[in-house]
């Protein structure tokens, strides 16, 4: 049996296993921690800063930073939040995201997080960057005009699928996601069954000829706010 | 592949016995070899070391003195750093890219020598300085730039722009430098006489719990700036289960205005290593590296020397100074141009072969460190500090410095001053002592701690230089009342997001915003709300930034606006006519009169 350890966050209670982190253990007691780069099953990247989280007064991400006992976690403040909100506007001003013809819109986590802050334009210059789009594939595009740098797509082709099609080049403001070839996405050994397929926050890894299936107020986040499936699991379905 | 690259890609991974880890040796051998390491070259050395091509790519298209793009046989990087630029470094630039005939980031025709720009390579007491391949060549001008061209042209042999050595061991055989020490005062510790091998002795009479415990009796703390304590490090390192311990040496001295490294590199190496076999002893490590800036290149020759040296007579290696046991080797690693790598775990990623990323913590270093085994980083100064706690006793130590800041610092002062140099003085020294010292009467400002550290006025100088007030690393760059301190903080910005690794948001995306901002008031463009939101980007990134480089990143803004608040206010206004300042409705409309061959909005006036 593993250990229970117990700590609190904005004031509650939280019970967690040992080994969890702020983010797993929040999760599981119903805490929704604001994220983008973590997701279940990768190792944790802790590079979009979203689950900034105050630790007995100390800024860390959630995602990387182990529970230990007594540990007094701030999570809900309205400066954290603040942060938060800067830092989704930093993303958007980034990179060219035209959600009203992405056809990852209303399934987008950048997008979902940005309608969950009310953000509804970036105070933040948008930096225009020239970016390229990879189409060589027959099954999967990159539009990297899009990407955020999240990690998600090097960790899952790596760790999940054994196969380190992405990697990042450069570094700074021309940091960039490349592929293990040359150039071409087609020339890499990815398959439209790998699990890096479907784990793009955004829309920069997107499969062919599936764009728009599924219409408007049936999308991920047509009705209820990122962070809800955990905050308040759904009900069960029944009309 | 042409047979030929095969050929030479194999024989550079061969002599590091083809290990991944030493991905960095075999891309640096290749670009030396090659003068890029281009596409072909990264798909053989790939397959070479068996890791993915785009790991090696990763790494290649990281550090800045490597190239995927082929360049010149000789390439010319000019240092641009503020402290240059104050020296003349335009002038240079200028005549530079004149001589050549080519402008910065491009190759001569016939593909010679290649003309770039470098960050600050711990040169600015003798600035503008300049990197010719590995050569170093100081105190340029206009003049000696071009004679410098032509000189090339003819023999484009870059050592051949020696002319005459510097001082100390700059002139050493192995060394063969013409950059001076420019040692200005000397202290009672660092830079007192090595009776080599003493300390060492003197570790191994008393047990390693003893070392550390006398390294925390002599609350020695670290010199890189961060000031951890030292003994604490060591004891976190010593308690790890693992038994595969490694002691790093941060020779990465990367923070502009900071060069007393290169001088304790230079003269005092004997006493650097002992000071890093010591910790060997006191943690139970084997290993050592010496991690050394691609910048030090120059070095590398004399320090292999010194390691030579110490292993045949017996103080490394095998059963050092006779103790069975007791063994300890110092290897070093090169850098290739990453600012980053001075954090101590972006370091520890560098010296693995990977992009210098620095690493998730927890775990620390002291219990995941190099290949996940306990690892003790401390600075090349801090070293030397040990040498001489375990030569006399941290009794002895403490006399010198303050009550929370024991012992002396080395300072690098440079910019606006009379006597730019390395200066040993004890801690809790006033500012105003210092900038005496140095001949720095005109200052109108003083950058403590370098980039990342703070601006401050003749209202701070009677401060006093310790951890408890004015903490620094060691860079003190002065500069005069002709100076603004807004451009100052706008080259730093730029200095920043040219070395952010990228990792994390808001150092990437945020240092670009701080300095678009920051650019716009400069330009006399700024309106009264700027200041309100520098100030909250500032804090955005000094917060949520994944490391140190992004947490002090702001701080030129920061301290500038704190220092010197009346600067940024007259350079700003409220809009008159209900559009942004910086709105130029002019420029707006260029493109889109261009393309309809028209004027879409008549002006009057």
């Amino acid at each position: 049996m593993s250990q229970t350890i117990s700590f609190t966050i904005d004031g509650q209670e939280i019970n967690g296993q040992a080994g969890q982190t702020i983010l797993e253990a929040a999760q599981d007691a119903g805490v929704y921690i604001p994220r983008l780069c973590y997701l279940e099953g990768l190792v944790p990247w802790g590079g979009c800063r979203l689950c900034t989280v105050l630790v007995n007064g100390r800024p860390q991400s959630a995602c990387t930073q182990p529970i230990s006992p007594g540990m007094v976690v701030l999570n809900n403040t309205e400066k954290l939040n603040h942060y938060r909100r800067n830092l989704i506007e930093m993303l958007f001003v980034e990179g060219n995201h035209f959600c009203m013809y992405c056809e990852k819109s209303g399934s987008c986590e950048l997008q979902a997080l940005a309608y969950r802050f009310g953000i509804a334009a970036p105070k933040y210059p948008y930096l225009f960057p020239k970016r390229d789009v990879d189409a060589s594939h027959p099954d999967i595009f990159i539009d990297r005009n899009r990407c955020i740098l999240c990690a998600r797509c090097v960790r899952a082709s790596r760790d999940i699928d054994g196969k380190n099609v992405f990697g990042f080049v450069g570094r700074g403001p021309t940091k960039k996601v490349a592929v293990n070839a040359r150039a071409r996405l087609a020339d890499t050994k990815i398959d439209l069954s790998d699990r890096v397929v479907d784990v793009c926050p955004v829309g920069a890894i997107l499969k062919k000829r599936v764009g728009y299936a599924v219409p408007i107020g049936q999308r991920q986040y047509d009705h209820r706010p990122i962070g809800s499936d955990i905050e308040a699991p759904e009900p069960a379905q029944g009309e | 592949m042409s047979e030929t690259l095969e050929t030479t890609i194999k024989a550079i991974c061969g002599a590091v016995g083809r290990d991944r880890g030493r991905v960095i040796d075999v891309v640096r051998a290749v670009q030396q070899k090659l003068g890029c390491v281009d596409h072909d070259a990264m798909d053989a050395i790939a397959a070479e070391l068996g890791v993915p091509r785009v790991e090696v790519e990763g790494v290649v298209s990281f550090y800045g003195l490597l190239s995927r793009e082929r360049r010149g046989e000789v390439t010319i990087r000019l240092c641009n750093d503020i402290i240059d630029r104050m020296a003349g470094a335009e002038g240079v630039a200028q005549a530079l890219s004149e001589e050549l005939g080519i402008p910065f980031g491009e190759t001569t025709p016939d593909g010679k020598i290649s003309l770039e720009r470098t960050p600050c390579m711990g040169m600015c007491d003798q600035a503008p300085a300049a990197l010719v391949n590995e050569v170093v060549v100081t105190e340029l001008n206009g003049d000696k730039a071009r004679e410098m061209v032509r000189e090339l042209r003819t023999h484009l042999e870059p050592g051949r722009l020696v002319r005459k050595f510097g001082g100390g061991n700059n002139a050493h055989p192995l060394v063969r430098a013409m950059v001076n020490n420019n040692i200005r005062r000397k202290g009672p510790l660092i830079f007192s006489p090595n009776n080599r091998g003493e300390a060492i002795r003197k570790a191994l009479s008393i047990r390693p719990v003893e070392v550390i415990r006398a390294i925390k009796t002599a609350r020695l703390r670290g010199r890189g700036g961060a000031g951890f304590p030292t003994g604490m490090k060591w004891e976190f390192t010593r308690a790890s289960q693992d038994r595969d311990r490694y002691v790093i040496c941060n020779a990465d001295e990367g923070e502009p205005g900071t060069f007393k490294d290169r001088v304790i590199l230079t003269e005092l190496a004997d006493r650097m290593i002992a000071g890093m076999t010591i910790a060997g002893y006191a943690i139970g490590a084997e290993h050592g590296i010496l991690y050394l800036r691609g910048e030090y290149a120059y070095l590398r020759e004399y320090l292999e020397d010194v390691l030579k040296n110490r292993r045949e007579d017996g103080l490394l290696g095998r059963a050092i100074c006779g103790r069975e046991g007791f063994n300890f080797d110092v290897r070093i690693q090169m850098g290739a141009g990453a600012y980053i790598c001075g954090e101590e775990t972006a370091l520890i990623s560098s010296c693995e072969g990977l992009r210098g990323y620095p690493k998730t913590r927890p775990p620390f270093p002291a219990q995941k460190g190099y290949q996940q085994m306990p690892t003790a980083v401390n600075n090349v100064e801090t070293f030397c500090c040990v040498a001489k706690i375990l030569e006399e006793g941290p009794a002895s130590f403490c006399e010198h410095g303050s009550k929370g800041s024991s012992g002396t610092k080395l300072l690098s002062i440079s910019g606006d001053c009379h006597l730019p140099g390395v200066y040993e003085v004890p801690f809790g020294i006033r500012l105003s002592e210092v900038l005496r010292m140095a001949g720095a009467d005109q200052a109108a400002a003083v950058q403590v701690g370098g980039p990342s550290g703070q601006m401050v006025g003749p209202e701070a100088y009677e401060r006093t230089i310790c951890y408890d007030d004015l903490s620094t690393g060691g860079a003190m760059m002065v500069f005069g009342a002709d100076r603004s301190p807004l451009e100052v903080a706008q080259a730093f910005m730029e200095f920043f997001i040219d070395e952010s690794c990228g990792y994390c948001t808001p150092c990437r995306v945020g240092n670009v915003l701080l300095k678009e901002r920051l650019d716009k008031i400069i330009e006399g463009k700024g309106e009264v709300a700027d200041i309100a939101y520098l100030r909250d980007l500032a804090e955005t990134v000094k917060t949520t930034s994944r490391c140190g480089l992004g947490q002090t990143s702001p701080n030129p803004i920061l301290s500038t606006l704190k220092s010197f608040p009346k600067r940024y206010e007259e350079s700003v206004g409220e809009s008159t006519d209900g559009l942004r300042r910086s709105f130029d409705v002019r420029a707006a409309l260029a493109e889109s009169q261009a393309i309809t061959g028209r004027e879409s909005v008549h002006f009057s006036g």
